[in-house]
């Protein structure tokens, strides 16, 4: 487990009880270590409440909006319309489904998987399979470091179980659809978690979406853990389009051991706060992780990024790379610490953020970090902020491309470089999709 | 026809061009030559509607509309065309999608329908193929990794697809070498028409052999001190800017 250690300074504990009341209505645990595990985090997040910004790791994002909100819980069983897919039109294959956080079996399926990929919610897990919950649940994220863990930990019963097995090679991709719904004139909360398991030498492609049905007011604070075994590899893509009225925050721990590969992309377009914490351990030798993600953002939004990448074998290679679009009065914030602990010789760690700034109000906000305690080590860290360019842009007007649509190439050109980080094409093309909608909206 | 009168351009406050006059009529090529600093780049920004290249007086009226109240892009799907002297490289974005792009929102402007992908690419082969150009510079990013003599076929092959009826080519000899400029030359005197106005700037006489003017004009400390027939041009190459106030060779 990384340890960043949470500092309590400036800690609110008054805005705690709006959040866990709504709590109270979940059904009992039927495994000890669900017990346990929620009871932890609803002391521990009893004790601290929302992050503030008086915390370094929260400093360039602020819940103050968020804590006055009064949250309750939605049904979870609302009709859904459409779900969204990067399958093509007609194809199907394993997905689950969460309307409000809440696993619903209608809409999902687990039909094309392999034999030894054990897919399922995580209710269902905890009856069928708690010997594999009780030793996984709760290993990778800490609820002693992280407020919105702790707060996840104590709801505890929604979410998606995920274990392929050794040798076992997952071709299509695995999607997990998360739509919120939400509840008229409220603010609905879920937590739902995420259990990823890859035995040695697996392989798998796991796609998120995240989206919102109507304008309602929602809260989805995901945590997932996530284990990538010797040899392993998992392609982890996800897309936030959620709508401007919602608050999506998000932490994913995953732990990689010898020889694997966890690769994780982020597209972040929605929500009015968004947050989120990818935390990518090399824990065994000549482990390979590749963060990147794109995010774009306009009118008051908030995107904030906040990665650690921790080396701490030797041989391990890190490659972190995100561009962001920021328009009007919205701000992103990205934070990258590489850290290379003192037996991780050899280590090789990139990363680079750019920001492109559409306005006058946009606002970047970026921190990297490297914490190095080895010396033979290759890292590097880059961070850029600029404004589109001038003489590309008027080259464009000037073969009779209109204002808009040349803006929309140059901001479409500059975000190309970082989709294409996404190795499998249907994934690449379904995102790239989803950033022509945004662009499409633009104008 | 074209008609620049009077012309007035501040740049960064500083006053470029100090009454320029000229008159083009349809299928005359017209060459500017001028020592550094006399206004020429800053004659082809202001006539494509660069921001920042203030007019202060004077007026530029093509075929009979104001040129100078019109968008850059309103421009261009008029019908002006500026080759620039230094193409400008555009990471990301695809020659042929920025061609696309292009000739479509000009024949939209005209009224005309797009070009769907098939009638495009039947165009688009024609024109590479008379400028010598690969395909592998139509797939790669607008004019990214380009050489000097690529990034000039490039502006010759936009301008042989977009088929302006007034051709500014900023220094188009820049940066080539003679076999390089030999190509773009063909390609230029290809699309000489009876109906296309040309105005060819550059510092040497060079290109004039090439692309051969019918109207030379020498332009100075932002005016156009002498206009003649082509034969001004040699006499430039022998003495050189001295007679305008200009001694390039101090």
């Amino acid at each position: 487990m990384t340890t960043t250690g949470y500092s309590t300074r400036g800690a609110d504990p008054t805005t705690a009880p709006a959040f866990l009341a709504p709590l109270d209505e979940r059904p009992a645990a039927v495994l000890p270590v669900v017990a346990e595990l929620r009871a932890q985090g609803r002391a521990r997040f009893a004790a601290v409440g929302l992050p503030t910004i008086k915390n370094e790791a929260w400093r360039y994002t602020n819940l103050r909006d968020l804590a006055k909100l009064a949250v309750t819980t939605a049904s979870g069983d609302a009709p859904v319309d459409r779900l969204p897919t990067v399958r093509a039109e007609g194809q199907s294959g394993p997905r689950l489904v969460f309307v409000d956080g809440r696993f619903r079996a209608d809409l999902s399926t687990t039909d094309g998987l392999p034999d030894g990929v054990l897919l399922t919610d995580l209710a269902s897990a905890c009856q069928n399979h708690s010997g594999l919950i009780a030793d996984h649940l709760g290993r990778l994220a800490s609820a002693e470091d992280r407020p919105l863990v702790a707060l996840n930990s104590a709801d505890l019963t929604d979410g998606v179980v995920l274990r392929v097995a050794s040798g076992v090679s997952v071709d299509a991709p695995i999607e997990l659809v998360f739509v919120s719904v939400g509840r008229d004139g409220a603010t609905t909360a879920s937590h739902p978690r995420a259990l990823i398991m890859l035995e040695a030498g697996a392989r798998a492609v796991l796609v998120e979406h995240h989206v919102s049905q109507g304008d309602n007011a929602t809260l989805s604070n995901h945590v997932a853990e996530i284990t990538v075994g010797e040899g392993a590899t998992l392609h982890h893509c996800k897309a936030q389009r959620e709508n401007a009225a919602s608050f999506h925050l998000s932490h994913i721990a995953a732990s990689v051991a010898a020889g694997g590969c966890y690769d994780n992309f982020i597209l972040t377009i929605g929500a009015r706060l968004s947050r989120n914490e990818v935390v990518s351990a090399l824990n065994g030798g000549d482990a390979r992780t590749h963060v990147s993600g794109g995010y774009m953002v306009r009118g008051n939004q908030h995107a904030d990024i906040s990665t650690i990448i921790d080396h701490a074998q030797p041989n391990g290679t890190s490659r972190e790379i995100y561009k962001g679009v920021i328009d009007d009065s919205a701000r992103a914030a990205f934070q990258g610490k590489i850290i290379v602990r003192p037996q991780a010789q050899k280590t090789d760690g990139h990363q680079l953020n750019r920001a492109l700034l559409l306005s006058d109000s946009a606002e970047i906000d970026a921190k990297p970090e490297l914490e190095i305690h080895a010396d033979d080590v290759k890292c590097s860290h880059g961070c850029t902020a600029g404004e589109l360019d001038d003489a590309a842009l008027f080259y464009l007007r000037a073969r009779g491309i209109d204002k808009e649509t040349a803006r929309g190439l140059l901001i479409g050109a500059f975000l190309s470089d970082v989709l294409d980080e996404i190795a499998e094409a249907p994934i690449r093309e379904a995102f790239q999709g989803f950033v022509a909608g945004w662009l499409e909206e633009q104008r | 026809m074209i008609e620049i009168k009077n012309l007035h351009a501040t740049v960064d406050g500083k006053d470029i061009l100090k009454g320029v006059d000229l008159t083009i009529r349809p299928g005359e090529v017209h060459a500017i030559m001028g020592p550094n600093g006399a206004g020429k780049s800053t004659l082809s920004y202001v006539l494509a509607g660069r921001e920042g290249y203030e007019v202060t007086d004077g007026s530029v009226t093509y075929y009979g509309k104001d040129l100078l109240a019109l968008e850059p892009e309103e421009r261009a799907a008029e019908g002006v065309f500026l080759a620039f002297q230094y193409p400008v490289e555009i990471p990301g974005v695809a020659n042929t999608t920025f061609l696309k792009t292009a000739i479509n929102a000009t024949r939209k402007h005209r009224g005309e329908k797009e070009l769907d992908a098939m009638q495009f690419l039947k165009i688009l082969r024609e024109k590479t193929k008379a400028l010598g150009m690969s395909d592998d510079m139509l797939k790669r990013a607008v004019n990214v990794g380009f050489s000097g003599g690529e990034k000039k076929r490039n502006e010759t092959l936009q301008m042989a697809i977009l088929e302006p009826k007034f051709a500014i080519l900023d220094e188009t000899d820049s940066g080539l070498d003679i076999d390089a400029l030999k190509i773009v030359a063909e390609g230029v005197n290809a699309l000489r028409s009876p109906e296309r106005s040309m105005l060819v700037i550059t510092h040497y006489q060079r290109l004039l052999d090439y692309i051969v003017p019918d109207f030379v004009h020498v332009l100075a400390a932002g005016r156009i001190v002498k206009s003649g027939g082509k034969e001004l041009a040699l006499e430039l190459e022998k003495n050189g800017y001295r007679d305008f106030g200009v001694d390039e060779a101090a």
